[in-house]
C-alpha cells in the first residue's frame, strides 16, 4: 500500500475539430506528450487505463505506442470516462499493484447533439421514438427547476457562458476562441428553454494523457509533481434527478456529485473552502451553476451573487473553468474529464500562460458528470 | 388506437392511465413497469395504474428536431417536455400538449391524454401519452 499518487506527466491534443487526424492519432499524440513531459517511454509503463465514446478502444493504441505486454483496460462511463480512468489508475497505484502507469482519454464526434439508443440504457424504444432521448432537454428541465427552487434569475446563464468564451480566448488548446457577449449569448437560437445555443457545449474532438506514479517516487520524474490527494466516483441514488430518466422518485435525493465531491474532499483532508481553482462540468451554463453548489464550493442560491461579483473569474476569489470549460473546449467525451486534470496541473505548476490564475494555486478541484447519473471528483495539490 | 408501445398505458374507469409498477414491500412506484425495486432492491413489483392527474414539476421546449431514434414528422414543430408529479407515486417524464413556455408554469395542474405524434407507413396515426394543462378542460 502507498498513501499517495502523483501526476508527473501531462499531454494533450488540442480540442476542437482536427480534420484528417483520427481520434486514435490524437490519443497517441497526447500519450507521447505526457511521456515526454515525465521523461519516460511507453516501455516504462506498468499499466494503462483509457477510454473513448466513439473513436475506438483505448487498449488497441498499444499497436502504435508499443507492444510491451502491459495490462491496459478500457474504461467507459459516459462523460465521466476520463474521471473513471483516473480513479482506476489511482486505485492501481494506491493498492500497491503498480507504481507507474498511463491514463488516456480521447474522442472524435460528428457535429450535433448525441443520439443514443435507449436499449443501451435499458429503456424501451418508445422513449427515443417520441423525442425524449435528448440530453439537451434534460439540462433545460433541470436548470428550470433549479432556478425556480433557489429564486435565481435566468440572466446568470448568459454570464456563465460569456466567462467560458472569455477564458477560452486565452487558451491556445481551446476550440472556441472568440469572445461573445452575454447579450449575444442570450439572443442566440433557443435550444431547450431557457438555454440557448451558445450556453451549450458541443461534441468535439481531442485527447489528453497523464502519467501517474507513487507519490514518494514523483520527484524522479518531475520537478513539479501534482498530487492526487482525493479521487471519488459515485452513481445516482434513488430520488436524484438525472439524465435519461422516464420517471424519478417522488422523494428527492442529492445528486451523485454531492457524494462524490464529499468523498474526494474527505480522502484529501481538504475542505471545499480551501480550493484555489476548480474545473467543474459545464455541459451547459446551467450545469456550472448547479455543480458549483453540488460540489460544496458554495451554498445553493449563492451562485448569482458570486457570478455577478466576478468571484469565478481567473482573477477572482474562486476561479472556475479557467481553460474555458466544456463550453469553449467542446466535449470529446472520453477526453473531457482528463482535460480538467490537465488544466489544474498547468495551474498548480504555474504553466497556464495567459489563463494562469495570478496567485499560483495550491489546491485544485475537478468534477465531471455523465449519463445516466455518474460523477467523478478529484482534489489535487502541489 | 395504435400506441407507440402498448405496454405504457392501461384502461381505467376514468379513462386511459399510465401503467407502472408498485413495490409490494416498500410501495415505491416506477414507470414503465419493471421487475426490480429501485428503492428497497427487492423483486416484488406488481402492475399498477398511475394517477391520471398531477402537477407540472419542471419543463422545457425541444427546439430542434431530435436525431434518430426520434420518429416524429420530418416537418418539425417545437414541442414541450416536462416532468409531472403524480402525488404519492412518482414524477413521470412526458410530452406536454402546450408548447408555449409562457403558458407553462411549475406547479400547474395537469392530466394525461393520448395524442398522435406521427403517422405510420399505412397512414394510421401512432399515439403516445402527453400531459395537458387542466385549464384546457375547463375552456
Amino acid at each position: 500500500m502507498t498513501d499517495g499518487v502523483a501526476i508527473v506527466g501531462i499531454g494533450m491534443h488540442r480540442f476542437g475539430r482536427t480534420k484528417g487526424v483520427s481520434g486514435r492519432a490524437q490519443a497517441v499524440h497526447a500519450a507521447r506528450e505526457a511521456l515526454r513531459d515525465a521523461g519516460l517511454s511507453f516501455s516504462d509503463m506498468q499499466f494503462g487505463f483509457g477510454g473513448s465514446h466513439s473513436a475506438g478502444d483505448a487498449d488497441t493504441l498499444v499497436s502504435e505506442l508499443g507492444l510491451t505486454g502491459l495490462p491496459f483496460i478500457n474504461v467507459a462511463n459516459g462523460c465521466a470516462t476520463g474521471g473513471s480512468a483516473l480513479i482506476s489508475a489511482d486505485a492501481a497505484i494506491r493498492s500497491g499493484q503498480h507504481e507507474l502507469g498511463i491514463v488516456i482519454g480521447f474522442d472524435k464526434h460528428p457535429r450535433g447533439a448525441f443520439n443514443v439508443d435507449p436499449a443501451e440504457h435499458g429503456i424501451g424504444s418508445w422513449y427515443g421514438e417520441t423525442g425524449m432521448m435528448v440530453t439537451t432537454q434534460f439540462f433545460g428541465m433541470k436548470i428550470q427547476r433549479y432556478l425556480h427552487d433557489h429564486d435565481i434569475g435566468s440572466d446568470v446563464l448568459a454570464l456563465i457562458a460569456e466567462k467560458a468564451f472569455r477564458n477560452g480566448a486565452l487558451n491556445p488548446n481551446a476550440w472556441r476562441r472568440d469572445r461573445l457577449t452575454a447579450a449575444e449569448i442570450a439572443a442566440a437560437t433557443m435550444i431547450s428553454h431557457p438555454l440557448t445555443q451558445y450556453m451549450y457545449c458541443s461534441p468535439g474532438e481531442g485527447a489528453v494523457a497523464l502519467v501517474l506514479c507513487r507519490a514518494d517516487q514523483a520527484r524522479r520524474y518531475s520537478d513539479e509533481p501534482v498530487f492526487l490527494k482525493g479521487a471519488a466516483f459515485r452513481s445516482r441514488r434513488y430520488g436524484s434527478f438525472e439524465v435519461y430518466a422516464p420517471w424519478i422518485a417522488a422523494e428527492r435525493a442529492e445528486s451523485p456529485t454531492v457524494q462524490a465531491s464529499q468523498a474526494a474532499f474527505e480522502a484529501a483532508g481538504i475542505a471545499p473552502s480551501e480550493v484555489d481553482v476548480a474545473q467543474i462540468q459545464d455541459t451547459e451554463s446551467g450545469a456550472e451553476l448547479m455543480h458549483m453548489a453540488e460540489t460544496g464550493l458554495c451554498e445553493h442560491g449563492e451562485q448569482e451573487h458570486l457570478i455577478k461579483a466576478g468571484d469565478n473569474e481567473i482573477e477572482g476569489r474562486l476561479p472556475i473553468n479557467t481553460d474555458g470549460g466544456c463550453i469553449a473546449n467542446g466535449e470529446p467525451v472520453g477526453a473531457s474529464g482528463l482535460r480538467q486534470i490537465y488544466e489544474n496541473a498547468l495551474q498548480l505548476r504555474g504553466d497556464a500562460g495567459a489563463h494562469q490564475v495570478p496567485s499560483r494555486p495550491h489546491v485544485g478541484f475537478t468534477h465531471v458528470y455523465g449519463a445516466p447519473g455518474i460523477s467523478a471528483c478529484t482534489v489535487l495539490t502541489r | 388506437m395504435r400506441m407507440v408501445d402498448d405496454s405504457l398505458v392501461t384502461d381505467t374507469p376514468d379513462g386511459p392511465a399510465l401503467l407502472g409498477s408498485r413495490c409490494s414491500d416498500c410501495a415505491a412506484c416506477t414507470f414503465p413497469r419493471q421487475a426490480g425495486c429501485p428503492r428497497c432492491t427487492g423483486a416484488s413489483m406488481v402492475d399498477t395504474p398511475l394517477a391520471r392527474r398531477g402537477s407540472l414539476w419542471t419543463f422545457t421546449i425541444q427546439g430542434f428536431r431530435p436525431k434518430e431514434p426520434y420518429t416524429g414528422p420530418e416537418e418539425f414543430e417545437p414541442f414541450a417536455v416536462g416532468y409531472v408529479e403524480l402525488p404519492g407515486q412518482l414524477l413521470v417524464e412526458t410530452r406536454l400538449t402546450e408548447s408555449d413556455p409562457e403558458a407553462l408554469e411549475i406547479g400547474m395542474p395537469m392530466h394525461v391524454e393520448l395524442v398522435p405524434f406521427r403517422t405510420a407507413d399505412d397512414g394510421a396515426p401512432v399515439h403516445t401519452f402527453a400531459f395537458a394543462p387542466d385549464r384546457e378542460v375547463r375552456a
